[in-house]
């Protein structure tokens, strides 16, 4: 009857239902309800029934009657779990409730006593609601029928904050505050009465009220706090009652403070001048001296004093940065609180800063720690606060900004070896420059840049005592975060890394490189991104990228170590990084320069690079790869990194040109030219060149791989084993770039992928044809015969490459063009290829390649499509992990198989395709689960045994002994997680045929 | 057997806290007392709804492996002196281990010096492979130890 009441209720016009009667009706109706689904709805009800019948409500019985019926209900207690079928939570009927019971002021005389009390109730969740309750009754009574209660509002608030406040946030904020239920309720209950004091406050207090005020000031409890935790030495570090009353004060007083300017004044007024006294801060005497400083260390801190007057100006600072920003009435903001702070922001950052500059003392000579910790968390937040005051606003004079500021940057710099200090420095410095930009004031931007960053980056020129890495963090972050600090910060640290380029390459110096990396770590992981999700600095690197190349058109002698690539590494990616973010005209500026430098340096002959001329000519009049001065094999690597970053639609001019050189290093085994090459196969967008190209690069391929002997470079021929070798060398590589080349088709999803993976499998099986030749006893036959197998296995090898994904080139950082479902598309068109290949072929050497193609296509594919061509996956499937496992080369492929094995095992649909072949799997599986290469393996292994429990009864029940046989080898394994597995399936295999266990 | 509850009121501890070993990936793990120990720990005690960790029956320091000799010692605590449940606690262990490790160690399963009455006759029956087969063969006796350990598999 209730549920369609409040649709309908609306649509009936109060005329019509007049009288007392309807309404009791209803209030019988909704009496004694227990249902969760309408006690939401009788709440509602309740809420409309009060605004269609006001009048009535105002003879007192008639309220106080509906009233009653709703008081029942609070404090809600629903304990049933979300999962129940009522589908109401607890929060859904108490914020029912609530509305109800703010509906209307008639409810105030009932509802106010009733809260009060469950306020002072034991049991938390009453404590939460009151309070929750109470806040939106003062906002929605009214404030003159309130304050009668204002006095009890307060005593009642007063209890609850101070004794269930938990430790102070502040103090706390680097320890979990959420420490199990009771911590948490705990914390929910300091935060509900802080708002509703904070909403008291407001609503009680007008400029010309201020009896509420004085009401909590002059409380004889705040006062007795006040005084006993600014008291000398009240503080210690086992003294957990006198920390809580501390931290319940504070939040009182700025709440206090926080509320008005006008609560402000009196809070500053009344209580910061007593604690500038017990802080021993004095006007007349504290002027800046060492000596000052010596004397307020010496004496036991005032911990209690710094803490509350830290919070008071933390509540100031919020005070003027909510009132900005709701209003443009600046000349309200200055009062007595503004004077005060500015009077005392001196010798109060003098204060702060000795305080910073003790601890090491006391600690090391075994002080309490924590005690001293929270001194510092303290004085730290003291700084900040009194730097970060909203612009023109901030009481604290330029001076004492500055000193501020010194005060974090000679930490940063010289205090690293306290790492929480300087962690916290790093943190406030953040803040305040944060701040800074949020107010946009000049004067503080000029000074912050002046005396922090500047500072910063000059460390990056010189050696200094700081270490490298964390000089590299702090600026890092101080320059993220904002717009204004980054310029000054890239710019120096490209100087910087480009100074140490120079150095660690041309004149060798092993730490400029090591540097080097740190810097590029840097610039790649924080500043780069930083820029690019910004968006609002143009170019981000265009000119440190240019001076790179211009220092290398320049200098001649460049020396690269091999224990630099490392080094190098990182410069292609910070190339890549770079040139990804840039707009298409600046890539083209950029790709201009290298291959000019590329093509002027290397100094190659003029018709090497000639479209008409064939691939091998080409090879032959260009020097490989290591007889590649080490400037021009860097210059090399940055060409190809700067190729596979560029946008589809940036112009190539020389395409050919650049094809052809880059095809040439392919072929020379140089795999950034093979990933670039594939790179501009992929984003080529004019669709006639692209056929032009992919014919050009695809002959070039097959002719290599095509394995014609006679074409060969003559010169190679005089010595028969190496120039086999050179020949296969000749021919991995074009396989690996044959592959990546494929990747980059078969990505944008272009037809002539199908010939590449033709050519590739061709290459595979080709292999078996030498086989026969092993009868020859000639060494010459035998290294050829390992050559080929070497070239096919590298063709088995680049269906790993088609199918994987690359982090360095051909992803969508990169701008390529991907197809949504080409790895699906592939699998369907190979499957029926490699599946009668597999079934034509009768060598076994070639079998396991072509098990090994089969694998790599299948173990990254997605199940369904697997479990859709199962017929045909499964039997593949099992005989390539009985074929594969022999060769410990195989043991990451073996691991993906087994995944995907164990995803059949998992899967409804697949459960049925194998359940035919349960006692083969299970054979295989129990051959792993001795495999001695990989304990993921093993342990795979076993959890498909487990997986199998769950087929039917009748088909694994005669296999269960022999399980069961083979498990008990596993108990042995050397690996603990191997062990375990084994227990666990032994279990669930021997429990299978009934409740008890025997073997 | 009695009725009632033999100790009715048992003093209840915390679990403590599962340690997670760090992985690696080239050393073999040699079975120790802590691999012991985690998979006896949650064994329910026969007459309550504890786990023999929380009843301080068993802890880590009461268990001692020797690689070498392949042996298994445990030496557990009944919760009262005269408790008739030492051995159905000494049956469940005994097959516990069974199941979890290779048949190659030798179990020994004794209650601590001076916490049971009859402590040499205890002893004696668990440490009896005959007794401890012809207890196994007994189907309510049986039942309960399947029950206890079942527990443990949650």
């Amino acid at each position: 009857m209730l549920a369609g009441c409040p649709l309908r209720l609306d649509s009936i016009s109060a005329e019509i239902m007049q009288g007392d009667d309807f309404v009791y009706g209803l209030i019988q109706a909704v009496d004694q309800e227990k249902d969760p689904r309408c006690l939401v709805l009788t709440f509602h009800l309740v809420q409309s029934l009060v605004k269609l019948f006001l009048s009535q409500l105002g003879s007192e019985h008639v309220a106080q009657d509906l009233f009653e019926v709703l008081s029942c209900y609070f404090p809600v207690y629903f304990t049933h779990k979300i999962a129940d079928d009522f589908e109401v939570k607890r929060e859904d009927l108490s914020d029912a409730l609530m509305d109800a019971f703010c509906s209307t002021p008639y409810f105030e005389p009932f509802a106010i006593p009733l809260l009060l009390d469950k306020l002072s109730s034991s049991l938390p969740l009453a404590k939460i609601d009151s309070l929750k309750y109470l806040n939106k009754c003062l906002l929605n009574f009214g404030t003159e029928r309130m304050l009668q209660h204002a006095q009890n509002i307060w005593f009642a608030l007063k209890d609850v904050i101070l004794n269930h406040l938990p430790q102070a946030e502040i103090l706390s904020s680097s320890v979990s505050v959420l420490g199990g239920d009771i911590k948490y309720h705990e914390h929910k209950i300091a935060t509900e009465a802080l708002i509703c004091l904070k909403t008291t406050i407001l609503q009680f207090t007008c400029p010309n009220n201020v009896d509420f005020l004085t009401l909590i000031i002059d409380d004889n409890v705040v006062e007795r706090s006040f005084c006993s935790v600014t008291m000398e030495g009240s503080y210690s570090d086992n003294d957990d009652k006198n920390d809580l009353k501390l931290s319940a004060l504070g939040s009182i007083l700025s709440v206090v403070a926080n509320s008005s300017i006008f609560g402000c004044n009196r809070v500053f007024q009344d209580f910061f001048p007593r604690l500038m006294v017990a802080l021993g801060i004095d006007l007349r005497t504290s002027k800046h001296s060492a000596d000052a400083y010596v004397e307020i260390v010496s004496q036991k801190f005032n911990y209690g004093a710094l803490y509350l007057s830290v919070e008071l100006l933390a509540s100031s600072r919020d005070l003027i940065a909510t009132v900005l920003e709701s209003s443009n009435s600046k000349d309200s903001l200055r009062g007595i609180w503004w004077h005060l702070i500015q009077e005392f922001s001196g010798p109060l950052t003098s204060a702060f800063k000795s305080a910073l500059m003790i601890p090491n003392k006391i600690t090391a000579e075994g002080g309490n720690s924590n005690y001293m910790q929270e001194i510092i968390i303290c004085s730290v937040k003291g700084l900040e606060v009194l730097a970060t005051y909203a612009g023109e606003h901030t009481p604290v004079p330029r001076k004492s900004f500055e000193d501020i500021l010194e005060v974090f940057i000679l930490i940063i710099i010289s205090r690293y070896e306290d790492p929480f200090l300087w962690k916290l420095s790093l943190k406030s410095l953040v803040l305040i420059g944060s701040c800074i930009a949020r107010f946009k004031d000049s004067n503080m931007q000029m000074i912050y840049n002046e005396i922090v960053v500047r500072r910063l980056v000059r460390l990056l020129h010189k050696d200094s005592i700081l270490p490298l890495d964390l000089i590299l963090e702090a600026i890092s972050e101080i320059g993220t975060c904002t717009l204004d600090l980054i310029s000054p910060v890239i710019q120096g640290l490209e100087e910087a890394m480009l100074s140490s380029f120079l150095q660690a390459c041309v004149d060798e110096s092993f730490k400029s490189s090591q540097d080097l990396v740190l810097f590029l770590d840097c610039y790649c992981t924080k500043i780069l991104p930083w820029c690019h999700t910004s968006g609002s600095i143009e170019q981000p690197g265009m000119h440190f990228v240019i001076n790179i190349l211009e220092q290398m058109e320049d200098n001649i002698a460049f020396k690269m170590k091999p224990e630099m690539q490392d080094l190098l590494d990182k410069m292609m990616m910070t190339m890549k990084l770079v040139v990804r973010g840039c707009a298409e005209n600046n890539q083209y500026i950029i790709l201009e320069k290298a291959y000019n430098i590329m093509l002027a340096s290397a100094n190659l002959p003029s018709n090497a690079l000639l479209v008409s001329s064939s691939i091998l000519e080409g090879f032959q009049l260009i020097p490989d790869f290591c007889e590649l001065s080490c400037k021009n094999k860097m210059l090399l690597y940055f060409l190809a990194s700067i190729v596979t970053a560029l946008h589809q639609q940036t112009p190539l001019t020389n395409v050919a040109r650049l094809l052809n050189l880059l095809l040439v290093f392919t072929l020379k085994g140089h795999l950034p030219a093979a990933q670039a090459l594939a790179s501009v196969a992929n984003k080529l967008p004019n669709a006639v060149i692209l056929e032009e190209t992919i014919e050009m690069i695809l002959d070039s391929f097959s002719s290599v791989l095509s394995n014609n002997h006679q074409n060969e470079p003559h010169m190679l021929n005089s010595n028969d084993g190496a120039s086999m070798h050179f020949c296969s060398n000749l021919q991995i590589n074009a396989v690996i770039g044959i592959a990546w080349f494929g990747k980059a088709l078969l990505m944008r999803g272009h037809g002539r992928v199908k010939d590449i993976s033709m050519v590739i499998l061709k290459c595979l099986l080709s292999n078996k044809n030498i086989v026969p030749s092993s009868s020859h006893h000639q060494s010459g036959n035998f290294i050829g015969e390992d050559m080929h197998y070497l070239v096919a296995r590298s063709a088995a090898d680049a269906f790993h490459l088609l199918l994987s994904d690359s982090d360095v080139c051909l992803n969508k950082n990169f701008h390529a063009i991907i197809r949504p479902l080409y790895k699906q598309r592939f699998f369907s068109s190979m499957l029926p290829v490699l599946h009668s290949a597999i079934k034509e072929c009768n060598s076994p050497r070639t079998k396991a390649l072509l098990y090994r193609a089969f694998g790599h296509t299948i173990s990254g594919m997605p199940l369904t499509v697997l479990v859709a061509d199962a017929k045909k996956v499964l039997p593949l499937l099992l005989d390539s992990l009985s074929v594969l496992d022999s060769d410990i080369l195989n043991k990451d492929l073996i691991y993906s198989l087994l995944l995907v094995l164990s995803g059949f095992l998992i899967d409804e649909k697949g459960k049925e395709d194998i359940i035919g072949y349960v006692h083969i799997v299970i054979d295989h599986l129990i051959k792993l689960l001795s495999y001695p290469h990989m304990m993921l393996v093993r342990e795979t292994a076993i959890q498909c045994l487990t997986a199998i429990t769950a087929f039917p009864y009748t088909r694994i029940y005669p296999l269960r002994t022999q399980v069961l046989g083979a498990l008990a080898g596993a108990f042995d394994d050397k690996k603990r997680n191997v062990r375990q597995e084994a227990v666990k399936c032994c279990h669930a295999w021997a429990s299978m045929a009934s409740r008890s266990i025997r073997f | 057997m009695t009725l009632g509850l033999i100790n009715a009121n048992p003093v209840v501890h915390a679990k403590k806290e599962r340690i997670v070993r760090a992985e690696d990936n080239h050393a073999a793990d040699a079975v120790d007392s802590l691999d012991v120990f985690d998979s006896v720990r949650d064994i329910r005690d026969p007459e309550h709804p504890y786990s023999l960790e929380q009843l301080s029956v068993l802890s880590e320091e009461s268990i001692t492996v020797d690689k070498k000799l392949g042996r298994i010692q445990i030496t557990f605590t009944p919760t009262v002196q005269h408790c008739s449940m030492a051995t159905v606690i000494g049956l469940c262990l005994r097959v516990k281990l069974l199941q979890s490790f290779p048949l190659h160690f030798k179990v020994d399963i004794n209650v601590s010096p001076g916490s049971h009455a009859d402590e040499e006759s205890v002893n004696k029956q668990l440490n009896d492979k005959e007794r401890v087969a012809a207890a196994l063969e007994n189907p309510s006796l049986r039942q309960l130890v399947d029950e206890c350990l079942c527990s443990s598999e949650l």
